[in-house]
């Protein structure tokens, strides 16, 4: 058997890259955190945090330094293991999907074509799916791990609501595949620059998928798991300093990642709008396109963000009963609707 | 039952239309409200760089005056006592001793003076029934306090600053209220004089 | 050794270590988790076979949504060692006894295998593929593909039947 030929300039770049994808998305749940306090202060007529720094702009750093120095305690706890384990979970599982999304087209640097993708697999957007199905554990594990009967229920709650509303997520997926035909995130992201977005086809399937996607990411209206006025604060009560930062930042990191699945799926990626990319590039060059791209799925990823945000500080959380009837019994029918005018409308056209 | 006013609503629960079954409608609509929130104006005041503006006729927490010369005007005669409605102060009086003439204005002085401000209700009385212009409603309010006791304002708490050795800090205490009310008094005065 | 060598050897040691710890670990919720590392496991086996789609379906079914609702239930049963029921002597030996057996079957049934002509497409073969899988699925297994979905349709009625009061 030959060895495997190792490039070694492929590594540098990719673990460049994967430094670069994974400090971007830090910084920007970073300042998620930021941007929640400041729109829902403006939303309720409020001025936000504007002490550190001018407009307070530096109040992530202030939050995150506070829950570094804050007293770490850990509970007599079934297993301290898992509890220490369980925030680490949260936070990788929501780091690991940024890995499949393609940030952006390529750069052609000292004759070499750089992909803005970590790892454009075939497999790309069941990947997505399999990494989302993880996450329930951190959830479960660290409510569990917390030895408190409210952690459990909370985590308890987390994972049913989550395996939930993953069913309706990957029946509005099978839609989308069969349209685009591939599982390849490079390939959904090409179709959509040259032709019209997915959106466009697909406009209920993105609505499931979009509710969906809060109750993934424990947004309100479906933030059931931390259930404040009666589970405590649910599965993160016992944890303090920064392991709880964790948690918290766990679910800002999901919330900018699946903002940037719904942009790579359903808007275009790093498509820029109204622009015709081959001839923007023979203007003003390849590399520049590229950027304008990256920042082009930036903007997208943010009005996502604001969206969660907006939603966050409008509707109510839903009660239990309501979140399982409105999983099984409206999107799961609804997906399954979709899919198959999908499929009909497919073949007729093909005939 | 008759009603007692016509402003009445009846609600009616009807089972809900389709329309409203499918909750987006009106998911929106939440949404829109809470967006157009961004361009409101903000009421907010900015604290420490920004002071809301208090009227000269504001009664806020009091202050014991001093004369031109600096002197302590109270003679513990313990009329703003009587007046009180929330029997807010207390005071003992004491004899003025020889040599002490540049702190006490009168023979009889307060050894004493508290203000429970978690009992005042800032209804401005012991102003009006002081006869020696000593207690004044500022225009300030009473600062937060960890501690009920902290509440308890005594003399040094009340006193105003030396209007001689810190005339800056006599001024911004007296604000604009004693001399307004002066200035009310004098042509009330005037007024009754002219009829 | 070559690359593959090696990650072959390291996941082939982590699937048994794990699923050894599956069986001796005493508390359930431990079990489950190493079962999760075991499928993790098989799954890097299935990557370097070429086969992402199987890694991810296996990743996706057995450790995101099948361990999930183990987990579940054993934290909700709240199972602990003092709880752990007394097995008799006698159970313990016909335990073993069987379990002998199925291991005698297992090797008189793997012993004859020809190990040498079978070689492992490694980061070549294009079976694992999702589209090869689902040519085959759907034109030469498509009666057995078939018919096991309507033997889970069959479980999901069944569930649904069961669930419903009265």
């Amino acid at each position: 058997m030959d060895l495997m030929v190792i490039d070694i300039w492929l590594i540098i770049e990719k673990l460049a890259l994967v430094a670069i994808v994974v400090s971007i998305s830090l910084l920007i749940a970073m300042y998620s955190t930021y941007a929640e306090r400041k729109v829902a202060a403006y939303l309720q007529d409020r001025r936000g945090p504007n002490r550190a720094g001018p407009f307070g702009i530096l109040q992530p750093l202030a939050d995150g330094g506070k829950l570094f120095f804050k007293e770490e305690i850990i509970p007599l706890t079934s297993s301290k293991f898992l509890f220490v384990l369980g925030p680490a979970l949260a936070m990788i599982t929501a780091l690991m999907t940024s890995a499949v999304i393609p940030w952006g087209g390529t750069l052609n640097w000292f004759e070499r074509n750089i992909s803005l993708q970590i790892a454009d697999i075939n497999i790309g957007v069941l990947y997505i799916f399999g990494v989302i199905s993880l996450s329930v554990y951190g959830i479960m594990i660290g409510g569990w791990a917390s030895n408190n009967k409210f952690s459990l229920l909370a985590g308890i709650r987390g994972a049913s609501q989550m395996i939930s509303y993953e069913l309706a997520m990957g029946l509005t997926l099978i839609a989308l595949l069969m349209l685009t035909g591939s599982l390849k995130m490079s390939v959904i992201v090409e179709q959509q620059i040259n032709g019209p977005w997915n959106i466009v086809y697909q406009p209920l399937g993105f609505l499931v998928f979009f509710i969906c996607a809060l109750a993934e990411t424990n947004r309100t209206p479906f933030d059931l798991p931390e259930a404040e006025n009666e589970l405590n604060f649910g599965y993160h009560q016992e944890y303090s300093s920064m392991k709880l930062g964790f948690y918290l930042f766990a679910e800002y990191i999901a919330m900018f990642i699946s903002s940037a699945i719904m942009a790579t799926l359903y808007f275009g990626g790093y498509d820029i709008p109204f622009v015709n990319e081959s001839s923007l590039s023979a203007s003003i060059g390849h590399n520049l396109v590229t950027i304008l791209g990256g920042f082009a799925l930036l903007l997208k990823v943010s009005f996502f963000l604001f969206v969660f945000i907006w939603i966050r500080w409008t509707i109510p959380r839903f009660r239990y009963d309501q979140l399982m009837n409105l999983g099984w019994k409206k999107l799961i029918p609804l997906a399954l609707f979709n899919m198959v005018i999908t499929a009909v409308v497919i073949l007729l056209l093909d005939k | 039952m008759q009603a007692l006013t016509d402003k009445i609503k009846v609600l009616e629960r009807k089972p809900m239309t389709i329309g409203e079954r499918l909750y987006l409608p009106a998911i929106i609509k939440g949404m829109l409200i809470t967006f157009s929130h961004l361009f409101k104006k903000r009421p907010t005041i900015s604290y420490p760089e920004q002071k809301r503006y208090f009227p000269s006729v504001w009664r806020g927490v009091q202050i014991l005056n001093r004369d031109e010369e600096g002197r302590e005007r109270c003679t513990a005669c313990g009329l703003c006592a009587v007046a009180c409605p929330a029997e807010a102060i207390t005071m003992e009086g004491a004899e003025r001793m020889p040599g002490e003439e540049h702190l006490y204005k009168e023979e009889k002085y307060a050894a004493k003076y508290e203000i429970n401000m978690l009992r005042c209700i800032f209804c401005g009385l012991c102003e009006e029934a002081c006869p020696k212009d000593a207690i004044y409603l500022s225009q300030t309010f009473a600062p937060a306090n960890y501690h009920r006791k902290g509440f308890i304002y005594d003399k040094q708490d009340l006193l105003i600053p030396h209007p001689i050795e810190e005339p800056d800090r006599y001024k911004q205490a007296l604000g604009e209220r004693a001399t307004a009310l002066k200035q009310k008094a004098k042509t009330s005065e005037e007024e009754s004089m002219d009829n | 050794m070559t690359i593959i060598q090696i990650l072959f050897w390291l996941l082939s040691a982590l699937v048994l270590l794990s699923a050894i710890m599956v069986v001796i670990n005493r508390h359930p919720v431990y079990s489950v988790i190493w079962l999760i590392i075991t499928f993790f496991g098989i799954s890097g086996h299935y990557i370097l076979l070429n086969a992402q789609f199987l890694a991810v379906v296996n990743i996706i079914v057995y450790a995101g949504a099948i361990m999930v609702l183990f987990l579940f239930v054993i934290m909700l049963m709240n199972l602990n060692k003092d709880m752990e029921p007394q097995k008799s002597k006698w159970l313990k030996l016909v335990g073993a006894i069987a379990c002998g057996c199925l291991l005698l079957v297992l090797i008189a049934a793997l012993k004859d295998i020809d190990i040498n002509n079978q070689i492992a497409e490694t980061n070549t073969g294009n079976i694992g593929l999702i589209e090869n899988l689902g040519t085959v699925l759907f034109t030469k297994y498509v009666i057995p593909f078939e018919i096991s979905s309507i033997l889970f349709l069959s479980a999901m009625i069944g569930a649904v039947v069961i669930g419903k009061k009265d």
